[in-house]
């Protein structure tokens, strides 16, 4: 046999082992229930949590509104205040009636038109607002600021339709872009999609290798002429199609039932979405290299992939208002590299810019994991 | 290489993990083809290592190991693309099917698209799964499980084929079918490693490497080791009462090796030139006769002879009266079903004070499911059981605290110290102040544990670990004890120690309700149960059994023949 025709059939040879454990994966897959469930049951009911029941809007919220001097105009505010769907409100003459309860919760803040209100006004003056919040929930305390400025302006703009005013001195207005309701649904639903990605690639991956090595069927594989390279490729990518098919199925979810917006293209999706896989696939196959037990596994997965993915991620906390040190960390964590642009497919369109940026990083973190991985892979038990 | 040269050449291979004593000890040996070689041991004396060495997913530490002619640390891939190996628990992926695990292994191991067909019938042809192709792994039996890993092992042709306890858990008629193929498949020149912890299965070997706590024992034909206690086993037969008690009367006669139970007689090892004395209890002539030498005979005069047969923990025992004619354990009816599966079917038999009943069959055949149902841990679907005169669905805690319960594997509190282990089960059987302190400071000095009392349990060697068992299950003086598979994987020894003790409280009007599938155990019971596929198909005393298959043919059966022959009695039973 000639070198050449012997190259080529190992070549041929390497190729139908690879399809034969990428076959054999997928069969895996659909017939066990617990593959099922983490990519696509789990995906559900993360996505309905966060489409219906999880909401980061602030509607109704207590406060407690002081006018220190009534006149037409400081009722007329109040009203305005008093109609706002965002607050419901209590009022008094002295900002000490509330400050107890302030302190015991029961308002979130306090709104006092003061004295100078009057005066500022009738001298043209952009009129001032004294807000006091509880800043040990900066979330909360944020809304109740915006939203008084925002019912302020409002007002202003109200009365100079009305005619009964004029027009005021050059105040500045903030306008939401691209979410304009601020719906929290629009921006949690794309976030979750990233959760989803990181339980499929890291999660299921290390959980199907430390079954394997439980059930005593990688020792069996490791002991034909398969090659370690062989033996994880063949584990990759069934799990990387699996992780882009959950993601497919929230996307759907999400724009046709959640009715989020889709203004990006498509490619920008999927390209963000394969090359986060890399890290996450990584960081399975890294933790499944650590540990040979379910449990085990499960756990690591847990705290080093999926809890990091929850909350050092941007998804439910601004990493901007996060201890420096935290701050830090959070550039280790692929998801929060991911969740921003998705949230940008979704709500604004393609920034590559801002994309490419993304993928870079994603992937350089993704070659770490999986150079760890490659390294503490080998075909050898214990 | 040329034709005759070793298959595997271990040349002084020693293999460490962590601080532990090392796994394997300086082991040295030669695999040759076209015989089947033993690998003989207890658990933990260092079969699977040493099987995982020769496959080259394990380096050694020190030594070298050459397959094939290729040393498996540099060559591993050379070594990989020429053996079979099997696992334990098979290497078979649960959710695929027969074919697909097939194919599977086909492709990874390189078989050649135009052998297949054939390759494939003439397997399934072999093994006998033909008709089960499209079933799931998961969803074999034991014994077809096993055949299937064998099936992949063999998909191209291996010269050398490595067994990791192929034996284990399976029914003895799977287990015979399989060694007719292995030796089959010796014909042809391959070259075959069998581990095994089963004494009888390392006997019918063409050699063997006995390991014991990672030192090479013995390297050599069976034979050869069995020759060395020729002329030297005795059974003595005609004891008209009391065997345990004359067992251990034998046991501390000093130039006794080593004695077991042998249905009515007494099977014993003496030193050399020495001739077993009379039972002394009064019993007529017993007849005495040398017997055919078994492995395990020599293995235990290797060892240094077994333990003597005085059992301080049955000497400290109340006695519980004996003249009390009503059966301690009583099972009427016992049925289980899960779902549409019957794991035990109608299972009925009474236990009388004073006596071992044991419970035979292979894994899965419904033995734990009954057990479960007798100590109040299953609920029976249908039927009653009692202990003590307590019926298990009203009265199952007082039923409960008159019995000690052993379950298979170890099932105490590995990160618990021995000290908290004894403390805590004695807690749970309600023993308190004085009687608690006194029952555990006894337990301490019986069994040897005032040096590990510290220790946590999960690192006590396997047989310290049986004894811990053991002493937790009879803290409270049970008066009925349940075994669970007892001395699964113990080293001859151990188990020695342990039926002397079990022996012991018998004596003291203890009742014992045990399962096994070592067969030669079944022997040390007054009666057993077969169990096969959910139902009783034969009780009687262990000779009982044996006569009942005796044939021209096969004039004194061993305990594994009656049970075959009673297994395919009854499944032609069904048949007709």
């Amino acid at each position: 046999m000639s070198a050449q025709s012997s190259s080529l059939e190992n070549r041929a040879s390497r190729a139908r082992r690879f399809a034969a454990l990428v076959r054999k994966e997928s069969y895996q897959i659909v017939r066990d229930p617990s593959s099922i469930l983490i990519a696509f049951v789990l995906p559900l009911i993360l996505l309905f949590l966060f489409g219906y029941g999880v909401s980061l809007d602030t509607t109704q919220t207590r406060i407690g509104l002081v006018i220190e001097e009534e006149a037409p105009l400081t009722r007329d505010l109040a009203a305005g205040f008093q109609a706002s769907r965002y607050f419901t409100v209590a009022v008094g003459r002295d900002r000490r009636e509330f400050e107890e309860d302030l302190v015991l919760g029961r308002v979130r803040g306090i709104v006092v038109i003061p004295k100078s209100f009057m005066a500022d006004y009738a001298a043209g003056r952009h009129p001032a607002l004294q807000v006091l919040v509880d800043g040990s929930d900066p979330n909360t305390a944020n809304f109740v600021q915006n939203y008084a400025q925002a019912t302020v302006a409002n007002w202003e703009r109200q009365r100079l339709n009305d005619g009964g005013g004029r027009p005021p001195a050059i105040s500045a207005e903030q306008r939401f872009w691209f979410n304009p309701e601020l719906t929290s649904r629009n921006f949690l639903v794309p976030g979750s999609i990233a959760i989803v990605m990181t339980l499929v690639g890291t999660l299921l991956t290390s959980l199907v290798v430390a079954r394997e090595w439980e059930r005593g069927t990688m020792e069996a594989m490791m002991a034909t002429p398969v090659s370690a390279a062989e033996l994880l490729a063949g584990k990759l990518l069934p799990y990387f199609i699996l992780g882009l098919t959950s993601m497919t199925l929230c996307v759907l979810l999400a724009v046709f039932l959640f009715g989020v917006p889709f203004r990006g293209s498509v490619a920008a999706l999927y390209a963000l979405s394969a090359t986060f896989l890399m890290p996450a696939l990584g960081q399975g196959l890294l933790i499944s290299a650590a540990t040979k037990n379910q449990f085990l596994a499960s756990q690591l997965a847990l705290i080093s992939a999926f809890l990091p993915a929850f909350l050092l991620s941007g998804f439910l906390f601004e990493i901007n208002s996060m201890p420096t040190v935290i701050q830090w960390i959070t550039f280790i964590v692929p998801a929060r590299y991911l969740i921003p642009s998705l949230q940008t497919v979704f709500l604004a369109g393609d920034i590559w810019p801002m994309f490419g940026k993304a993928i870079a990083a994603m992937l350089l973190i993704g070659s770490v994991f999986f150079a760890l991985a490659a390294r503490s892979t080998r075909k050898r038990i214990g | 290489m040329s034709d005759n040269a070793p298959f595997v050449r271990i040349a002084d291979v020693v293999k460490r993990f962590g601080d532990a004593p090392p796994a394997l000890d300086h082991i040295s040996g030669e695999i040759l083809g076209g015989r089947i070689t033993g690998l003989v041991g207890p658990d933990g004396a260092g079969k699977t290592t040493l099987i995982r060495l020769m496959t080259g997913l394990m380096v050694p530490g020190e030594g070298k190991v050459e397959v094939l002619g290729f040393d498996t640390v540099t060559s591993a891939a050379d070594i990989q693309a020429a053996i079979g190996y099997m696992p334990q628990r098979f290497g078979l992926y649960e959710d695929l099917s027969v074919q697909e695990n097939l194919n599977l292994y086909a492709d990874l191991r390189g078989l050649p698209l135009g052998e297949r067909t054939a390759t494939f019938d003439e397997l399934l042809e072999f093994t006998d799964l033909k008709r089960f192709t499209t079933r799931l792994a998961g969803k074999l039996s034991g014994g077809m499980k096993q055949k299937l890993g064998l099936a992949c092992a063999l998909l191209r042709k291996p010269r050398l084929l490595l067994l990791d306890e192929p034996g284990v858990g399976v029914d003895p008629i799977s287990r015979r079918d399989l060694w007719k193929m292995v030796e089959n498949l010796t014909k042809e020149g391959i070259g075959v490693v069998w581990s095994t912890a089963y004494l009888d299965e390392a006997e019918a070997c063409d050699s063997v490497l006995l390991l014991n706590e990672g030192k090479l024992l013995f390297t050599g034909s069976p034979i050869e080791l069995t020759e060395r206690v020729a002329d030297r086993v005795f059974k003595v037969s005609g004891i008209t009462q009391g065997r345990r008690q004359a067992l251990a009367r034998y046991l501390d006669d000093e130039n006794v090796v080593d004695g077991v139970i042998q249905g009515e007689a007494i099977r014993l090892v003496m030193k050399p030139q020495t001739m077993p004395g009379g039972p002394d209890d009064g019993s007529v002539t017993p007849k005495m006769a040398t017997t055919t030498p078994r492995f395990e005979d020599a293995f235990i005069d290797m060892l240094g002879g077994g333990p003597g047969g005085r059992s301080k923990l049955a000497e400290t025992q109340t006695p519980f009266a004996v003249e009390n004619a009503k059966p301690v354990i009583e099972a009427h009816g016992l049925t289980k079903r899960f779902g549409d599966f019957t794991a035990a079917d109608t299972i009925t038999f009474d236990i009388p004070r004073g006596q071992i009943f044991g419970l035979l069959g292979p894994n899965g055949a419904g033995k734990s499911t009954t057990f479960k149902m007798l100590c109040g841990l299953l609920k029976p679907t249908a039927g009653e059981g009692r202990v003590a005169g307590f019926d298990l669905r009203r009265d199952a805690a007082e039923a409960r605290n008159r019995l000690g319960y052993m379950a298979q594997k170890f099932s105490l509190y590995g990160d618990l110290s021995v000290a908290q282990n004894l403390s805590f089960f004695a807690g749970v059987y309600g023993l308190s102040g004085t009687r608690k302190r006194d029952r555990i400071q006894l337990m301490t000095e019986i069994f040897g544990f005032a040096r590990l009392l510290d220790m946590s349990a999960k690192d006590l060697p396997l047989g310290l670990k049986q004894r811990l068992a053991l002493a937790c299950a009879v803290l409270h003086e049970p008066e009925a004890l349940f075994l669970d598979e007892p001395t699964s994987g113990v080293d001859p020894i151990t188990r020695r120690e342990f039926w002397t003790h079990i022996n012991g409280l018998v004596e003291k009007g203890v009742t014992v309700l045990v399962t096994t599938h070592f067969m030669d155990e079944a022997e040390y019971c007054d009666r057993i149960s077969l169990i096969y596929r959910g139902r009783s198909i034969a009780l009687g005393s262990p000779d009982e059994l044996k006569a009942q298959v005796a044939s021209d043919k096969l004039p004194d059966p061993t305990m594994e023949d009656a049970f075959i022959a009673l297994v395919e009695g009854s499944e032609a039973k069904e048949a007709a």
